[in-house]
């Protein structure tokens, strides 16, 4: 038989109650003096570098790290409730997300001392942004094939080659990327990658806006042409990336920005059946609150299982894979039954409106941070399959 | 398979080994193994695990006994455990002693109501009532003038219509043509059919995600046996991949229903909240069975499609537990119409009460 899978019933302790009232008051706040519209989710790519500094201010970023980096030394579960609070209101934590969520775990992890005294307090004042440089044009889920290169020179590494889809990078003061610093070897063809940190504002990167199918401009294209990285900027052990890229993992696909990105059509969709809905639309209704209840439910027992020290990794995966699907296919439930929804109703345009944005951006859900097809070879791995 | 909570759970995953070998089980025609399962059950206190001991029942706890669920639904039996821990779950909740026995309870279809009549009988149908044929006594909600009643019913004072589930498990039509109960008192405030409903489904949730439990584990396991096109099939990418998927619905039902047997053990009141838990696992479950056990079966080809393969136990009792206690349909536009009522600014504090 197969080893358990453990979904434990973990709860939110009582202080995230205090603490989602305080992000729920603010979030309030912010809309009311018109720094974003929650109705338009197509704007929460944009840039908003005073609403970063403001979260900041508020102690909500680097929320698990230590004192000494500018961290708050809170539980993941706290961290949990900003997250979903955050992305329930549309709101825009572009600048900070991925170095909140990634790349400050990885320096905390992996960078030298002074790195971090410099690079971590900034990142919990919201005045920092990065992006991750893992897919090239010839290299995306199999991330080994990598070419993008490394060479050793004089106190340092000359990078040459291109990253792509690299989210964010025109924007970003700093990249995690990985380069190869030596050739695969027969025995293993995951070996000779290394990690480093990038800062973007040196010369010899140029960043290319690739446009997206939604008409935004989150992804890249990254040209690096002989940028120098300087040798204290190596994150880790050289050659070795492999083995970190992947232990960080859990802790990327399994919060809860994986179910909620096109959460926005439901409550749409609530406010256009209004409360007497017919048998269909409740029935339709219920189902989608059901998955979505349960996915938060599975998505809060790894955080839970993640703060007590335990590597849910497959159960990670899981939620991702299912996560991702829901809310790509979550657009599309709702059209079905939005389409026999009295369209004189108050919310309609507005519900039309975010449904041609979500099925739009549905497509990128399982693409990104892994794919599904990726997603399931670890899951099958899990299983003792491979 | 699964490491175990507590000890009531390690006993009854001992009694199941031991006495419900599902080979041996499923190759007995005439149901012998049955009796002596039962006595190891009831020596045991398993199926009285919801009843406090001044009831005459075990005390286990409501979370030890959500996990005998679950262990019993990764055995797949043909035994009424599940209802006989839920009538005297029932019966407890106004302190009436359970009676030895197998029990049962009614009603188990939403759309059936029995009547507490003014001189004390009850009357009524109950449909997809499960092994009312096999119960002593029945445990039954009657709503009258003065509100909801619970009864202790001898199931012999009841004409029963014998039926038979998807797995083929008794599941029967019990009419009640004013039948006086063997002792009966009035609900505790808020109590109703629907209260018990809801636990009903619980337990089936648990029982669900147990079965699919198993479901996973016969799914791998085959595939890494069976040999096609000089594979293991289990090397094949679209078997892991229709594995991985079992194991994500697996998981989707393991997550609601112990997520909503911990808040049901909590003590915590019925509110909106509760209902969610409660009937999100009940859907979520009953999705999750229909998902997996054709996954099951499309990984194990047509030997899993035979009567001699022990995989029908799980996939059948799984799909056929779907439409016990309000099926998924139901309860999804009872939480349809719960969500709407609130309106859509009050759909995200709910969801993230907890």
């Amino acid at each position: 038989m197969t080893a358990a899978l453990r979904f434990d019933p973990i709860r939110l302790p009582p202080e995230c109650e205090q603490l989602r009232k305080e992000v729920r008051a603010f979030l309030a706040e912010e809309i009311a003096a018109g720094t974003f519209d929650p109705h338009k989710p197509q704007r929460e790519d944009s840039d908003n570098p005073e609403f970063s500094k403001r979260v900041g201010e508020r102690g909500w970023l680097g929320m698990t790290w230590p004192k000494k980096y500018g961290g708050h030394e809170r539980s993941f579960l706290e961290r949990y409730v900003v997250t979903e609070e955050m992305r329930v209101a549309n709101a825009p934590v572009r600048r900070f997300f991925v170095a909140d969520r990634q790349s400050g775990p990885v320096l905390l992890k992996y960078a030298p001392e002074h790195i971090k005294m410099d690079i971590l307090p900034r990142i919990c004042r919201g005045e920092v942004c990065f992006s991750i440089g893992m897919s090239e044009p010839n290299s995306g889920s199999d991330l080994f094939a990598a070419k993008t290169k490394a060479t050793k020179t004089d106190g340092g590494w000359l990078i040459n080659g291109s990253k792509i889809w690299t989210t964010s990078a025109h924007m970003a003061d700093y990249m995690i990327a990985i380069f190869r610093t030596s050739a695969p070897t027969k025995e293993n063809r995951r070996h000779g990658l290394t990690q480093f940190l990038v800062n973007m504002k040196k010369p010899g990167i140029t960043v290319n806006p690739i446009a997206q199918i939604t008409g935004q401009y989150e992804f890249n294209e990254v040209v690096f042409t002989d940028h120098f990285v300087p040798d204290d900027h190596m994150l880790g052990e050289i050659d070795s990336a492999w083995k970190q890229a992947t232990s960080e993992l859990a802790y990327e696909r399994s919060g809860p920005e994986r179910f909620l990105e096109t959460y926005y059509v439901l409550t749409e969709l609530v406010r256009a059946v209004g409360p007497e809905p017919d048998t269909r639309s409740a029935e339709g209704i219920g189902r989608l609150v059901a998955q979505l209840h349960t996915m938060r439910r599975m998505s809060v027992s790894v955080a839970g299982m993640l703060q007590a020290g335990k590597e849910p990794v497959v159960e990670a995966s899981i939620v991702k894979d299912i996560g991702t699907i829901w809310e790509q296919q979550l657009p599309h439930r709702v059209r079905e039954l939005a389409a026999f929804v009295d369209d004189s109703t108050s919310n309609h345009a507005t519900l039309d409106e975010m449904l041609g944005f979500a099925i739009k951006t549905a497509p990128k859900l399982t693409i990104q941070g892994g794919t599904t097809e990726v997603l399931r070879g670890i899951i099958a791995r899990g299983l003792g399959l491979r | 398979m699964t490491d175990t909570d507590n000890i009531v759970a390690e006993t009854a995953e001992r009694i199941f080994t031991d006495l419900a070998d599902a080979q041996t089980i499923n190759h007995d025609k005439e149901g012998k193994w049955k009796a002596p399962l039962w006595q190891a059950l009831t020596d045991a206190g398993l199926p009285l695990s919801w009843v406090p001991e001044e009831c005459d029942g075990s005390g286990t706890s409501m979370a030890e006994g959500f996990s005998v669920l679950s262990v019993a639904g990764r055995a797949g039996v043909a035994v009424p455990l599940a209802e006989t821990m839920l009538a005297g779950w029932l019966l407890a909740q106004v302190q009436i002693k359970s009676p030895d026995g197998m029990m049962t309870v009614a009603p188990a279809n939403p759309r059936d109501r029995l009547t507490l009549n003014a001189d004390g009988t009850i009357t009524g149908r109950a449909r997809g009532v499960p092994f009312a044929k096999d119960a002593k006594h029945i445990a039954v909600v009657a709503s009258g003038i003065g509100g909801a009643s619970i009864a202790l019913v001898d199931a012999s004072a009841c004409r029963i219509e014998a039926g038979l589930g998807l797995a083929d498990d008794p599941s029967d039509t019990v009419h009640f043509d004013t039948v006086k109960p063997v002792t009966m008192q009035s609900a505790p405030s808020g109590f109703d059919q629907n209260a018990l409903l809801l636990m009903g489904a619980l337990v089936r949730s648990q029982q669900i995600a147990g079965a699919l439990e198993t479901m996973l584990g016969i799914g791998v396991t085959y595939s890494g046996e069976r040999v096609a096109f000089e594979k293991k099939i289990s090397k094949f990418q679209a078997v892991q991949h229709n594995l991985a998927r079992l194991a994500g619905e697996t998981s989707a039902a393991l997550a609601a229903a112990s997520s909503a047997a911990d808040a049901f053990s909590s003590g915590a009141p019925l509110d909106d909240a509760l209902f969610l838990e409660a009937a999100a696992a009940k859907i979520r479950c009953s999705e999750a069975a229909e998902k997996g056990a054709a996954i099951a079966h499309q990984v194990l080809g047509a030997i899993g499609f035979t009567q001699e393969h022990i995989l029908h136990r799980y996939t059948l009792r799984a799909l056929a537990w779907r439409d016990d206690f309000g099926s998924e349909s139901y309860w999804a536009v009872e939480l349809g119409k719960l969500v709407a009522a609130r309106g859509a600014n009050e759909l995200w504090p709910l969801v993230a009460s907890r």
